[in-house]
């Protein structure tokens, strides 16, 4: 499976991205935000990091460059996004998900590992989650509290559309201790923490955010994973 | 407009060479050299060249030893001189690492001056040709209860973390130091490694005449304009501070692009050579690589982009504005250079050529301006022989032994856990990205900070930074080689073989005897060391005036350490492992408690520092080393401020896991919980290891005894001989210090 990594000016995380595509057998294919391309990838990552310097509010420019008119194109004709950390802000400004990031409510940019609680485990990049488990991965984020009107929260809790909520702590002030949310359809998936942070003990607190890549491999692919590493170009079917 | 020929025609035009920081001396000197008075220009880019931070011109006589005193090294690759030294960790690979202070400015403009210390370290690294990897910051900062220093810290902390963060490098460790002599000079030092294949390695020159010269990145701003003469080379006076203008302002995202849009360039064989813009700007930029180079070089200067159009040729000549790079580019190549620079939006300009000929000349709207051998600028600046004088009042000091009260031991070691000094720093490194890139094996709390190179083979290196200024301040030659003792000792204890130095020296002001006595028994002190532990000084900064009216810092100087692993996945850390592990003591106590934890805890600074013994540090690396080789360790502490009890106590809250641990006999439980004698760390051992682990250290004749096991069954609690504490209170009390304050 070919899943795209988008690289804007500023994208600090593309290159751990794409390892975890790697790691979890699939192709990272680098994508370039000046392109109105997507080089037929499959899936599409927005990664973490600082698009365009983020001076102006985090992602509002990013939703503007030439590669997201793809992305969201894309995205409502089902193909499976994921958007961490800054890709999360940037799938808000994109109105791909609902609600917004803020400041979190320390002030201080926060880096740690954290607890997470996989809620919902039927979107495109959590099906290999059991239901409710618990995982840590790393976060690291200065604008990173979700926030929404009290009705869209109702809404995204109603339709089990919260992904990953923070335990043990909530970093940041987000509503509902919410750090991770999908679209309607469940093939967008945004989240603050960085699952790519988390594929290899030894850079990481763990592998629990391997899970989020093979997932979508594995729905791709339909194949068992020592199979999928001798063809890593085969196009999902 | 003061050009050469209307400079030649007024020689008795006056000058202000002193409110730029020259002497008379020093500007006669000049007009030897030229023959005629400097133009405006001219005397812009002197006085800014030959400033203490760029010219060196008070420490050359005595860095020189650095030199004649290196060992023999296979490793050094590109050595002092350059922006950085460069080593050799094999494999292909090349590593470049330096360390720089940025300490007026962060005292001024704390979040501007800690950020633009740390992209100016970072372009440093990346001029050597270098993807640089990571950061790491030895802060330094007044009396925690001072009202001041929270001002300074939360800019400093956040300066470094919002700067680091957007440019993506993990920050990997570093030293923060709370202590009332830093309260009107606070130490921002900041680190940069990186790494590069052998053939990429770039020096600064300017060769080939018909070359064309390139500035790119940010446009050019009136920020920062004197910012190493004015700034940086002079004391505070009384009234605090006042040379905001002369700190500069960062741009992250910009050095962003800067660092992809180079190393691009580099990677495409476009550039014959480079230089970053940092400290006097273009001044250094073209003279330096003017002098470093085969010729000479012509600049228009009016090409030069700039943010502020009416910026005068002196003002532009010496804005210190950041992320700004300089490049020699071949005429062929300059449209695939110019487009790269494009494609990361990334501004550039071709602003000069290099030229037949010896001379640097800079025009301005058709007029030269500036017209001088590029070396008396760059190289051949004043230097001085400045009399020293050991302070009257050391002597004294030092006959007085430090005994301090031999208080409870449990109370003394919450003591250690709740100051600021001994206290958790994740208030402050939680501020920074530890992980992006994905390479970061080790980072804060641990002895050093490791990072894998090559994805591959494994093949990655460790670093430590370490400076006990209280040493230092009691004895400068020995408490400099205690501070790198401690950096080789924690570069050893993760495991990596100790390879090279580097050096941030922070002291008084040059022209106090006493400083300057202070500061060449610290060089001679680093360089003895270095050459009896054979590991090459690569690279260092010096600075000096930190100081207010009279009263300077403790000399602190900072010295880092890089180690090198075939393999990063056999780290060491310091958590301790299993139930049932062993706890090893290695090295010898002795009663030292002078400049140590406990005496400062009550007001004590007397006696001698700790005896440093380097043969038993080389010996204790080579067994941390051998056992993270051979699988002989779990974990690995290295034993410094705060003595085996604070050791212990950090290896069990990062653990988590309790152990019984006993004081051995012959020793009284406060020496050997809080003394802090030198070239020792505490091991764990798995069983199965504990006899070949053993006979290796006998075998090198290394003191080393039982001292604990690892015991699940207590839970929460850690023993040492009778005393108790739980791990979770001592976690509560160390995590509540700074927070509490901050």
């Amino acid at each position: 499976m070919r899943v795209g990594v988008v690289t804007f000016p500023g994208t600090l995380d593309d290159i751990d991205a794409a390892r975890a595509v790697r790691y979890a057998g699939g192709e990272a294919v680098a994508l370039w935000h000046g392109d109105h391309d997507l080089r037929g990838v499959d899936a599409v990552v927005l990664p973490g990091g600082f698009s365009y310097g983020d001076y102006l509010r985090c992602g509002a420019i990013a939703r503007f460059a030439p590669v997201m008119s793809e992305i969201i194109d894309a995205a409502e004709r089902g193909m499976p996004v994921l958007g961490i950390c800054n890709g999360f802000q940037i799938l808000c400004e994109a109105h791909l998900l609902p609600g917004a990031l803020v400041r979190n409510e320390s002030l201080h940019f926060v880096c740690r590992d954290q607890g997470l609680r996989v809620e919902n485990v039927d979107t495109a990049w959590t099906r290999g989650f059991a239901p409710n488990a618990e995982i840590v991965v790393p976060v690291k984020n200065g604008e990173g509290g979700y926030i929404a009107d009290e009705a869209t929260l109702d809404r995204l809790e109603g339709e089990g559309r919260v992904v990953f909520r923070y335990i043990g702590g909530n970093p940041n002030g987000s509503r509902r201790d919410i750090a991770g949310i999908t679209n309607a359809a469940g093939n967008v998936v945004g989240l603050m923490p960085h699952p790519e942070h988390a594929i290899d003990p030894l850079t990481g607190p763990g592998t629990d955010g391997l899970g989020l890549f093979t997932a979508l491999l594995e729905r791709g692919h339909r194949k068992p994973r020592g199979q999928r590493a001798a063809c890593p170009n085969t196009a999902a079917t | 407009m003061d050009s050469v020929e209307h400079a030649a025609q007024t020689p008795d035009h006056p000058q202000p060479f002193a409110d730029l920081g020259l002497k008379p001396e020093e500007y006669q000197r000049i007009r030897d050299i030229l023959g005629r008075r400097p133009t405006s220009s001219e005397l812009a880019m002197y006085s800014v060249m030959w400033s203490e931070h760029c010219s060196y011109k008070s420490s050359k006589v005595h860095l020189r030893q650095f030199g004649e005193k290196a060992p023999e090294s296979e490793a050094l690759l590109v050595g002092i001189g350059e922006n950085a030294g460069v080593v050799d960790i094999g494999d292909g690979w090349a590593v470049t690492f330096k360390v720089e202070s940025h300490n007026h400015p962060s005292y001024i403009e704390p979040y501007q001056g800690a950020a633009t210390g740390v992209g100016g370290i970072v372009r440093d690294i990346l001029s050597m040709g270098a993807r640089p990897l990571a950061v790491m910051d030895q802060l330094r900062f007044g009396a925690v209860d001072e009202p001041d220093t929270a001002r300074v810290v939360h800019g400093v902390v956040s300066g470094v973390g919002g700067y680091g963060n957007c440019l993506g490098l993990p920050n990997i460790g570093g030293e923060t130091v709370f202590d009332p002599c830093y309260q009107t000079n606070p130490l921002v030092n900041a680190l940069c490694v990186g790494a590069m294949r052998h053939e990429d390695i770039h020096v600064s020159s300017a060769r080939g005449a018909g070359n064309l010269v390139v500035l790119y990145g940010a446009l050019t701003g009136g920020d920062g304009i004197g910012g190493v003469s004015v700034l940086a080379s002079e004391s505070f006076d009384e009234t605090g501070p006042s040379k905001r203008p002369a700190v500069q302002v960062g741009d992250p995202f910009m050095e962003k692009l800067l660092i992809e849009c180079t190393l691009e360039l580099l990677k495409a064989g476009l550039i014959e050579g480079i230089q970053d813009l940092g400290g006097a700007g273009l001044s250094c930029a073209t003279s330096e690589m003017a002098s470093n180079g085969d010729g000479g070089m012509h600049v228009w200067l009016d090409r030069v982009p700039l943010r502020d159009a009416t910026l005068s040729p002196e003002e532009i000549l010496m804005s210190e504005s950041q992320e700004r790079m300089c490049a020699v580019v071949t005429p062929a190549n300059r449209d695939a250079f110019m487009a790269i620079c494009q494609k990361w939006g990334v501004t550039a300009t071709v602003i000069g050529e290099v030229t037949e000929g010896d001379r640097l000349v800079i025009e301005w709207h058709d007029e030269v301006v500036v017209d001088v051998p590029p070396r008396t600028v760059a190289h051949d600046g004043p230097v001085y022989n400045r009399p020293l004088a050991q302070p009257a009042a050391l002597a004294p000091r030092q006959a007085v032994p430090t005994e301090p009260e031999r208080t409870d031991p449990r109370e003394t070691l919450l003591a250690l856990l709740g100051s600021p000094n001994h206290s958790s720093k994740a208030w402050v490194t939680d501020q920074y990205d530890r992980y992006v890139r994905g390479n970061t094996v080790l980072a804060q709390p641990e002895d050093a900070g490791v990072i894998r190179i090559d994805e591959e083979s494994g093949r990655g290196i460790a670093i430590a930074t370490d400076c006990n200024a209280r040493f230092v301040e009691l004895d400068p030659y020995s408490g400099t080689q205690l501070a790198l003792s401690e950096a080789y000792r924690n570069v050893a204890a993760t495991g990596a073989v100790p390879l090279a130095v580097t050096n941030c020296l922070n002291f008084g002001s040059p022209e106090d005897p006493a400083v300057m006595w202070q500061f060449e028994r610290a060089v001679t002190g680093l360089a003895d060391a270095c050459q009896q532990l054979a590991i090459p000084v690569t690279g260092g900064n010096v600075s000096f005036y930190n100081q207010t009216g009279g009263a300077a810092i403790h000399p602190t100087p900072v010295v880092g350490v890089l180690g090198v692993f075939d393999d990063v996945a056999r780290r060491t850390p310091i958590a301790w492992g299993p139930d049932g592990e062993l706890i090893y003591l290695l090295g010898d106590t002795r009663e030292e408690f002078g400049g140590s934890a406990v005496a400062t805890l009550q007001g004590l600074l007397t006696g001698m520092p700790p005896q440093v013994d380097l043969d038993a540090e080389r010996v204790l690396a080579e067994i941390l080393v051998a056992g993270s080789r051979d699988g002989m360790l779990t974990a690995a502490h290295d034993v410094a401020d705060g003595g085996v009890g604070l050791a212990l106590a950090e290896m069990a809250m990062r653990a988590g896991i309790g152990a019984r641990t006993w004081v051995p006999d012959g020793v009284d439980a406060f020496t050997f919980l809080f003394s802090e004698s030198a070239a020792r760390a505490i091991v764990v051992v798995p069983r199965s290891e504990e006899m070949r682990f053993t006979e290796m250290c006998g075998a090198r004749r290394f003191a080393c005894e039982r001292i604990g096991v690892v015991d699940s069954g207590l839970g929460d609690l850690l023993q040492i001989g009778d005393i108790e504490l739980s791990i979770e209170q001592m976690s509560q009390v160390s995590g509540a210090v700074l927070p509490a304050y901050f």
